[in-house]
């Protein structure tokens, strides 16, 4: 049944900003990002909204709604009554643009930061070959739709933007995970995620697994597994002793 | 709040968080769970008696293993190597040091207790009360990387409890058999799913394939591991329990149930 909806939607740019007051009509089977388009098309001709698919896989339409970070067109109406009202904000860990658009280059920066996949020497691309039981792992890394809300919600950036200089955030030291765990990778990344990327920084309190739309478990196996390797190389002498005198596979 | 969510190029938002549900439950609730644990551990463990029953061979695990001439005759599994213990000594001091290690290093017990004591994050997109920030990345923080050496020692000491379960059963059947048998095999659960145990047995390799037997034990513990969070507050419930069931038959206050 349709019903006029409160919505409270956070419009500004990076020098001032507020909560502004919306109602809005609201029909069954609607989510958020339809309310937004709704509001766009009917009250706010100017409001500022990233987004593309519509279907939870471009990763684009992340925000905040009722103070979580979601994804704005994978949040269903229905999980609101109807006398609620729904506040919607951009993420408040990047710098915003207008409205609901952040800037995320943050994200990019540190993707770069990662050194890329690097095949054995002399084994060309093409040449590949892996077994399943061996690249399962990274693979569940791979369903990362880059929508940054794990970065937006980890503490240690959204709470000191005075780390964001050394923390890569979860979604890249999953990627560092990913290539440590991927079986034709040849490259060492141990050392480099705790000094260069910063993984100590993380006390896997676990809210980037909580925010994950792709419902990764970035905390247990991606960073947990990466600090226990830190461990090997850096804090456990029996381990380092052992690594010296065997080579291991 | 400066320098988090209130930085200057975020938007400006004066509100901690925007969240509309009971967020601050969870941690306190962990709090609490987690407090009246350590009241009823620290009592049990400095009080210094009720923790045998003789006729039936029940020692509580608070009290495993017991290895000193203060010791109930009986109650030391392994002798007593040790010497009288002056009384403000608990007589488990052995593994109960470990024991705790083990559990403030787990990766399960760090994420529950920053986010309710420390506060840090109280519950996600929650901005925390600290003005900086360095996590697990320096002093004192980095002695949690220690985690799997506690592990080891928990495994020995859950070998220790399982002899304390045996044992027991040499004494006949009776409700407190079973009681400290289901602890044990708890025990175990947790200790197993640890997250460093997951990494020990299979999880450092890069090649499962080329370990076919340390890959089927890292599937079985990684499975353990995903409820790692629950057996960590089931095995706290047991002990309290198992804890309690034994101080109660020991002092009398109830007789145990007799099944064979
Ligand atoms: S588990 Fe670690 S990376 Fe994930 S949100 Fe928490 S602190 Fe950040
Ligand atoms: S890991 Fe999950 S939350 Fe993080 S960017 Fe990828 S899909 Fe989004
Ligand atoms: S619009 Fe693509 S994920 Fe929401």
């Amino acid at each position: 049944m349709a019903y006029e909806a409160k919505f409270r939607v956070w419009r500004g740019d990076d020098s001032d900003g507020e909560l502004r007051d919306y109602l809005v009509e609201v029909n069954e089977g609607e989510v958020v990002l339809d309310i937004i388009h709704r509001l766009q098309a009917t009250q706010t001709p100017d409001l500022a909204v990233r987004w593309n698919c519509k279907a939870g896989k471009c990763g684009s339409c992340s925000a905040e709604i009722n103070g979580r970070p979601r994804l704005l067109c994978m949040t269903r109406m229905s999980t609101f009554t109807e006398d609620e009202t729904v506040t919607v904000t951009p993420m408040r860990t990047f710098p915003v643009v207008r409205d609901l658009v952040t800037d995320v280059s943050f994200n990019y920066t540190k993707a770069r930061e990662v050194p890329s996949f690097a095949p054995p020497p002399g084994v060309a691309p093409g040449e590949y070959r892996m077994l399943q039981v061996d690249v399962e792992r990274s693979q569940e890394f791979r369903k990362c739709i880059e929508c940054f809300l794990c970065q937006n919600t980890c503490h240690v950036v959204r709470d000191h933007e005075e780390n964001k200089e050394n923390f890569a955030g979860p979604r890249y030291l999953m990627r560092v995970a990913e290539l440590e765990m991927h079986p034709l990778d040849s490259a060492d990344r141990v050392a480099a995620a705790q000094d260069e990327h910063g993984l100590g920084f993380c006390n896997i309190t676990k809210c980037c697994s909580e925010v994950c739309p792709e419902h990764i478990a970035i905390t247990d196996n991606a960073l947990i597994p990466m600090k226990e390797r830190v461990a090997d190389r850096k804090y456990d002498p029996i381990v380092w002793l052992g690594d010296k005198l065997f080579r291991r596979g | 709040m400066t320098s988090g969510v209130g930085a200057p190029t975020r938007a400006k938002i004066t509100a901690r968080t925007l969240r509309t549900d009971r967020w601050w439950l969870p941690p306190l609730m962990t709090n609490l769970g987690l407090l009246a644990f350590v009241v009823y551990a620290t009592i049990r463990s400095f009080m210094g008696k009720w923790y045998w029953v003789g006729e039936y061979g029940y020692l509580t695990p608070f009290y495993s293993p017991c290895l000193s001439d203060s010791c109930l005759p009986g109650a030391s599994h392994f002798g007593t190597p040790l010497p009288e213990l002056p009384g403000w000594v608990p007589l488990g001091f052995i593994a109960l040091p470990f024991l705790l290690g083990f559990r403030l290093t787990c990766y399960y017990y760090r994420k529950a207790y920053y986010r309710s004591v420390w506060q840090s994050p109280p519950a996600c997109a929650v901005a925390e009360p600290h003005g900086s920030y360095s996590g697990e990345t320096r002093l004192p923080l980095v002695v949690q990387n220690a985690h799997r050496y506690f592990f080891y020692v928990a495994v020995l000491v859950s070998v220790v409890n399982t002899y304390d379960a045996v044992v027991a059963f040499t004494h006949g059947l009776g409700l407190g058999n079973v009681i400290l048998l289901v602890n044990v095999v708890l025990l175990w659960a947790y200790t197993v799913s640890c997250h460093s145990c997951r990494h020990v047995v299979g999880g450092r390799l890069k090649h499962f394939s080329k370990h076919p037997v340390r890959y089927r034990a890292w599937t079985l513990v990684s499975r353990l591991n995903a409820r790692h969070m629950q057996l960590a507050w089931t095995t706290l419930g047991t002990l309290v329990l198992t804890d309690l069931y034994v101080m109660l038959v020991a002092s009398g206050a109830i007789s145990d149930l007799r099944i064979i």
